[in-house]
């Protein structure tokens, strides 16, 4: 055994490790996520040069400081436009928004909706922690009905968005939900969004004990693990119209829509192509090899 | 014969047993002592268990535990993610 | 380094503001925009994405002028010279982004063709009254860039400065046009692009691992790099070190909110860009810019014909403002007169830069349309007394 290499985490490489240990609070499950991520992109064989994660704000915005990328911490709401821009500049980068259900849906929820119907080639996860965790634990667009939240001490009495509905009906190209539970089908969704073209949209459920579980009396992180075991059923393929989220009802989990549409720039260069003929100039990336 | 082996950072570990609780064979349990931080940190109790299938390494939120196949190791191959 | 003549449109125009300083992004390199519809300034992003696809670029029209302020920083990251166009309410709009730009010191360029405010207010008519606004809109303290063109000639010039400013400064250039100077149509001269001086992206040289993305040069700005280039680097509106990394203390924060506001207030000589006239015998100098400084010319005309040794010190870069050069100034003559379609805002900037030695006299316009030159001229006579 003496002869053994040094053995290393195999998701060291993308992680800014000097930076660690990360802000997250234990049983957090965005490290789970990301974790997930990692090992994704490993599994993938890209080249790590050309992938860029953008983060908006929120525990889940942090994620962009934790991974060896290159890696874009933004406003609040605004990681889609930003990541927009950044992938129609450089179209040979993957492009990976990594943020909350607060920001991607409420302050960000226009633009989500507008990347979504543009099918730009864009990688969504959303880490859906149903509440604002870094402000401390406000109602957010996605918090179930009578949960109890910091803005909501009576409880919730506002209907929650569901997620993937609300991204198919949009138009992305594909749509999945697992929680933090669900590792293996996680890195795995992870890896066919990162080998897809257009507008692809992960949802992970995660615990934030600190504020979501324990305002709830739902225990701690590894409760919700549990719950999530519990409660999740598998259901591929089913009508995102059914897979809405109540505070303790079943978690319908799986991947529900995988279609293909022309992304954006294909779409630009179709038509501009075809009116412009030869005068048509594709755009020169710099950057691009 | 073990076929796995884990390793384990215990400064990073914050305690959730996310590990110790998804364990397919049940190699883990938590220390019952503290980290600098005040975590107990899990520890290996049956490692003849261990496959190093790397569910441990793939649930830890913290980037602190992972698992690994002694066979690839002694290949040289760093482990894979299982 | 010269213009790339893919996008220099070389001849001799008859084009309103709007085109011309469509043309001047074009020929500055820029090759993305990102825009949402408002009046006054549509025409602009208009003309961009007929004219884009055949020099090899992207217009994308947003959602919202959140999403398109923050759109072309994505594109700069990515490696593009870009910029968006708004007007007052889009303007409002943007000032999350203006802060982020100037926080990560990303170069671009936003065109604000103003109109009359507040709100909604004035949608097709003129106004000035977004300068404080540029200043200071953005939360936070910061410098930034704006220039005032008077003609559709220096939209075109001027707009290929205020990207070379933001590419040398790697600071967001707001571009103050407004109503009047972006819808009247004169003679535009454009260039050949060797004659067009274009201020490269300052990337860096250094390797991976030796780069650090906000160790500043001798000139206080850092060297930049693109996503996909193998730095691995990190970027946040977050108070941040010299790696980039968030890093939320007092000290941290001294050094970098310093620098950013340094790195411009320490070029402001250079930064000083006005036009005069008449000021050797002056006694009275009317300070303005952008549509009010035509109307001004004739005032100043007139005050002369009376006699009134009058003079011109017109605005070209507004901010930083030219505090050095106007104390100057304020030290020889006996008044600043400062007509501008705002209720007073420049006027306050050239009263402090005067500290009591030249007496200013602001002359407001509340904005839908340009002051009368009698207006001007009463408080030049009155300047004279």
């Amino acid at each position: 055994m003496s002869a053994l290499p040094e053995i290393v985490n195999p998701v060291e490489p993308l992680l800014r490790t000097e930076r660690m240990p990360h802000i997250w609070c234990p049983g957090c499950g965005i490290g789970t996520t990301v974790n997930c991520f990692a090992r994704a992109l490993l599994e993938s064989q890209r080249n790590l040069d050309r992938v860029a994660v953008v983060s908006g704000i929120g525990c889940s915005g942090r994620v962009a400081g934790y991974v060896k990328l290159d890696s874009f911490h933004t406003t609040h709401g605004r990681a889609i436009p930003f990541a927009t821009g950044l992938k129609l500049a450089n179209p040979s980068l993957e492009v990976v928004v990594y943020s909350g259900d607060g920001d991607l849906f409420a302050i960000g929820g226009n633009h989500f909706i507008h990347a979504a119907r543009r099918n730009v080639d864009i990688k969504v996860i959303c880490v859906n922690n149903l509440i604002y965790a870094m402000t401390g634990g406000q109602t957010g667009p996605a918090t179930p009905s009578t949960a109890i939240t910091a803005t909501a001490p009576y409880g919730c009495y506002e209907p929650s968005f569901n997620l993937c509905a609300l991204a198919e009906a949009a138009g992305a190209s594909y749509v999945a939900r697992w929680t933090t539970f669900h590792v293996r089908q996680l890195t795995k969704s992870m890896g066919e969004v990162l080998r897809k073209r257009g507008f692809c949209f992960i949802e992970v459920l995660s615990p934030c004990p600190t504020l979501y579980q324990r305002r709830n009396k739902m225990g701690d992180g590894l409760d919700t693990m549990k719950f999530y075991k519990e409660k999740s059923r598998v259901r591929n393929g089913a009508p995102t119209s059914e897979v809405a989220l109540t505070k303790d009802g079943e978690i319908a989990v799986g991947k529900f829509v995988d279609r293909e549409r022309p992304d954006y720039i294909e779409s630009m260069r179709g038509r501009l192509s075809e009116q412009l003929g030869d005068r048509y100039v594709e755009m020169e990336c710099p950057v691009c090899q | 014969m073990a076929k796995g082996n884990v390793t384990i950072n215990v400064e990073r570990c914050k305690g959730c047993a996310f590990c110790v609780e998804f364990c397919p064979t049940k190699v883990l349990a938590l220390s019952s002592a503290f980290n600098s931080k005040g975590y107990h940190s899990p520890r290996v109790v049956a490692l003849e268990k261990c496959s190093g299938c790397d569910l441990c390494g793939m649930y830890c939120p913290d980037f602190a535990i992972f698992g690994w196949r002694i066979k690839e190791a002694a290949g040289q191959e760093a482990p894979d993610a299982g | 380094m010269q213009a790339d003549p893919r996008g220099v449109l070389t001849g001799i125009h008859f084009i309103d503001g709007d085109h011309a300083c469509c043309e001047g992004a074009l020929a500055a390199g820029a090759r993305f925009a990102a825009g949402y519809p408002i009046t006054p300034s549509t025409e602009v992003v208009e003309r961009f994405a007929a004219r884009i696809p055949t020099v090899g670029g992207i217009f994308i029209q947003m959602e919202d002028e959140l999403a398109a302020s923050i759109t072309i920083q994505g594109a700069v990251w990515g490696g593009a010279k870009a910029f968006t166009v708004t007007s007052g309410p889009g303007f409002s709009l943007m000032m999350e982004h203006i802060g982020y730009a100037a926080m990560t010191e990303t170069p671009c360029v936003f065109v604000n063709v103003q109109r009359g405010g507040p709100s909604t207010g004035l949608p097709t008519l003129p106004a000035q009254a977004d300068m404080m606004q540029a200043r200071w809109g953005s939360h936070g303290d910061y410098e930034i860039i704006a220039l005032s063109p008077n003609s559709p000639q220096e939209c075109f010039d001027l707009t290929v400065r205020a990207f070379n400013l933001s590419e040398e400064y790697r600071t967001p250039v707001m571009f103050m046009m407004d109503e009047c100077v972006g819808h009247m149509t004169e003679k535009v001269v454009i260039p050949p692009a060797e004659q067009v001086e274009v201020y490269p992206r300052r990337h860096t040289r250094r390797a991976p691992g030796a780069y650090k993305p906000y160790e500043p040069e001798a000139d206080l700005v850092p060297e930049m790099v693109h996503a996909g280039e193998g730095y691995r680097f990190h970027i946040t509106g977050l108070t941040h070190d010299e790696w980039g990394y968030p890093n939320m203390n007092v000290a941290t924060q001294d050094r970098l909110v310093r620098r950013l506001q340094q790195k411009i207030r320490a070029a402001e000589d250079r930064l000083t860009m006005v036009d005069e006239h008449g000021l050797e015998d002056a006694e009275v100098v009317v300070v303005s810019y952008g549509i009010t400084s035509r109307v001004a010319e004739r005032a100043i005309e007139m005050a002369r014909q009376r006699g009134v040794k009058a003079g011109r010190c017109r605005l070209i870069g507004v901010w930083p403002f030219p505090d050095r050069h106007l104390k100057a100034l304020a030290a020889r003559v006996k008044a600043f007169v400062v007509p501008e379609i705002n209720l007073g805002q420049i006027a306050r900037e050239g009263e402090r830069a005067a500290g009591g030695a030249a007496r200013t006299i602001p002359v407001t316009h509340a904005g839908g349309g340009v002051h009368r030159p009698q207006d001007i001229l009463e408080a030049i006579m009155e300047a004279a007394r």
